[in-house]
């Protein structure tokens, strides 16, 4: 198989990755951003407290989370079809990745959220914010380094999800990787999708670490960012002596 | 604020209680265990006073502020603030109500931490409350810079809170806690992550607040020096009840007060058995009458000084001395009564008086 012959073959399924993974990942942060929040906030202790809720969340969350993908790809088939008109092909696939993908995220979501100072909510509280402010003002922007770290898993791993959808019919890297690479043994193409997708989940990785640790410099809660820094002496900070107003 | 007409340059105090806690209790259930924060605490804050409540770990400090602003929700009894009732504002339910929330927009607070947003500049820090209130976003920068120029931080606005030491943070929380214009400021440990300089400028800043801007300070700590620095008035805590309280000088008047003798220790023991040992405080009037050469004069007896040390407490110039007198109590009965009649203050120190508690932590 020559290039020429490749090419166009590459840019379709690229295409078509992209359009699972990019719909996928927009979908599961959008759900699962409000679902990891509200596990935080109505968990024990939290501002909302509501162990029924949270007991019914988390659970669902749990199942979708650890349910075999190409399992829930299967079961979700009715759901797809009603949704999209069809199981084949990358607009079908979204269905289950986005499903599949709002609970991964979720607990992410709840991780990062959890880490964040609970000294800060009760500044906010002091100040008179209810708890939509604590959620806008603090959690989230506090816990987005996090949060994007957990973005770029989230798109890792609707990548690797993706490729399973291709197989049965959603188009693709992985579905171009299996019909010609093990149908036909064209080892070649083969290893350039693996390329493609090596490079590709190299470059979201450092784009996701890159922007997550640019943000928590800017924050810089102590003990993260600066590796380098160790060799040299630390400055001391500014003194602040003789500044009373 | 800057400009601002500045009230006298002393006290501020009214006979105005600001904040009045009548009965509060607090008891925290867990698995089944009860633990008593709080113990039918009754504290009287006064308009324009800087009040220390002190006391070890677990005596209630914290339960004590937090239920101030009701982040905690007291078991019983009430908190009124600014002549807001703030336990009839709290409704049902553990989520604030609104009215509760704007409450707390009028009452300040300083934390231990700062718990400052690392992910806002300091300027927006200072917004943060503002923005709660909905004012505009042109007020709010005007209001944000003026305070951030009252706590001496105008040349950091754009910076991020890890740029800044714990003494500037902490006064970024200041600024921010000021943003609601408060009548009242609750600082929780506001010093105790800060080294002693940084811990005398940021005191040195909450009694210049307290003086300029009329402003009410209830602060709790675990330092005497705090007290000592700034209070008008203190309040011992110990098992979550208040022990002893009222303004340093009634506490230093309050023959064996815990609190004044922690605040302004003298030491030196015994010399022999024989002895009468006894602490003189003067204050006011008495500080500049020559009592001891009278004394001496007058009874023609020898007075050894033991210990003796001058302070400003709380703004009072005061002295205290420790002094042996010959012969036994009993035998001293006279002069001590000679130096109780010029207006001196006189505990008569027991032989083996154990040192309480808060002394030993005083002195570690």
């Amino acid at each position: 198989m020559t290039w020429s012959e490749m090419q166009p073959l590459l840019e379709q399924a690229c295409l078509e990755t992209l359009i699972m993974v990019g719909w996928s990942t927009l979908i599961a942060v959008v759900g699962g951003l409000p679902l990891g929040v509200l596990l935080v906030l109505t968990d024990k202790g939290g501002l909302l407290q509501n162990t029924v809720v949270n007991k019914v969340v988390g659970q669902v969350v749990n199942v979708g989370r650890s349910l075999p993908f190409i399992i829930l790809m299967v079961a979700l088939m009715n759901f797809t079809r009603w949704i999209t008109g069809t199981t084949i092909g990358s607009e079908a696939a979204i269905v289950p990745l986005a499903i599949g993908g709002i609970p991964f995220f979720a607990r992410l979501v709840e991780t990062a959220v959890r880490e964040v100072d609970g000294g800060l909510v009760e500044a906010v509280q002091a100040m008179g914010g209810n708890t939509w402010t604590v959620v806008r003002k603090v959690l989230v922007p506090e816990a987005l380094p996090s949060l994007i770290a957990s973005t770029t898993t989230t798109i890792i791993a609707l990548i690797g999800y993706s490729a399973m959808a291709g197989t049965v019919g959603g188009g693709g890297l992985g579905d171009l990787a299996v019909r010609y690479g093990y149908n036909r043994f064209e080892t070649g193409l083969m290893w350039v999708t693996v390329a493609i997708l090596a490079v590709a989940i190299s470059l979201i990785q450092f784009a996701g670490d890159y922007a997550a640790r640019a943000l928590h410099r800017r924050g810089g809660r102590s003990g993260a960012a600066p590796k380098l820094r160790l060799l040299k002496a630390k400055e001391p900070a500014a003194a602040d002596v003789g500044k009373v107003a | 604020m800057p400009g601002a007409h500045i009230r006298a340059a002393h006290s501020t105090v009214t006979e105005t209680h600001v904040i009045t806690t009548s009965g509060l209790t607090k008891v925290y259930r867990s698995r089944g265990r009860e633990v008593t924060a709080l113990d039918g605490v009754d504290l009287h804050v006064r308009e324009g006073e800087v009040y220390g409540v002190i006391g070890q770990s677990g005596a209630g400090k914290s339960s004590l502020i937090r239920c101030v602003n009701l982040l905690e929700r007291p078991t019983s009894g009430t908190v009124t603030v600014a002549g807001q009732d703030l336990t009839a504002l709290a409704g049902r339910g553990p989520r604030a109500s609104r009215e509760l929330r704007q409450a707390r927009s009028r009452i300040g607070m300083v934390f231990q931490h700062f718990n400052l947003l690392s992910s806002r500049t300091v300027q927006d820090n200072v917004e943060l409350p503002l923005e709660i209130l909905g004012k505009s976003g042109k007020e709010r920068s005007r209001k944000a810079l003026e305070l951030l120029d009252l706590v001496g931080l105008a040349d950091k606005a754009k910076a991020y809170p890890a740029q800044l030491s714990g003494g500037q943070k902490q006064r970024v929380g200041i600024a921010r806690a000021l943003a609601g214009d408060p009548k009242v400021l609750l600082s929780d440990e506001a010093t105790s992550a800060l080294d002693p300089e940084t811990t005398r400028s940021i005191l040195q800043l909450l009694r210049d607040l307290n003086r300029r801007l009329g402003l009410t300070v209830l602060l709790i700590t675990h330092e005497m020096d705090v007290v000592k620095s700034i209070c008008d008035s203190a309040a011992l805590m110990d098992k979550g009840r208040i022990v002893e309280s009222g303004t340093v000088g009634e506490l230093l008047a309050t023959p064996g007060s815990e609190l004044a003798a922690a605040l302004f220790p003298v030491g030196g023991d015994a010399t022999g058995d024989d002895r009468t040992v006894l602490d003189v405080t003067f204050h006011g009037e008495a500080a500049t009458q020559p009592v001891i050469s009278q004394l001496s004069r007058t009874y023609n007896i020898d007075i050894s000084i033991l210990g003796a040390a001058i302070d400003t407490v709380g703004g009072l110039q005061i002295g205290r001395m420790r002094i042996e007198l010959p012969g036994r109590y009993e035998d001293n009965v006279v002069p001590v009564g000679f130096l109780r009649e010029q207006g001196l203050q006189i505990d008569v120190v027991e032989p083996a008086a154990q040192p309480s508690a808060l002394v030993k932590e005083g002195a570690k």
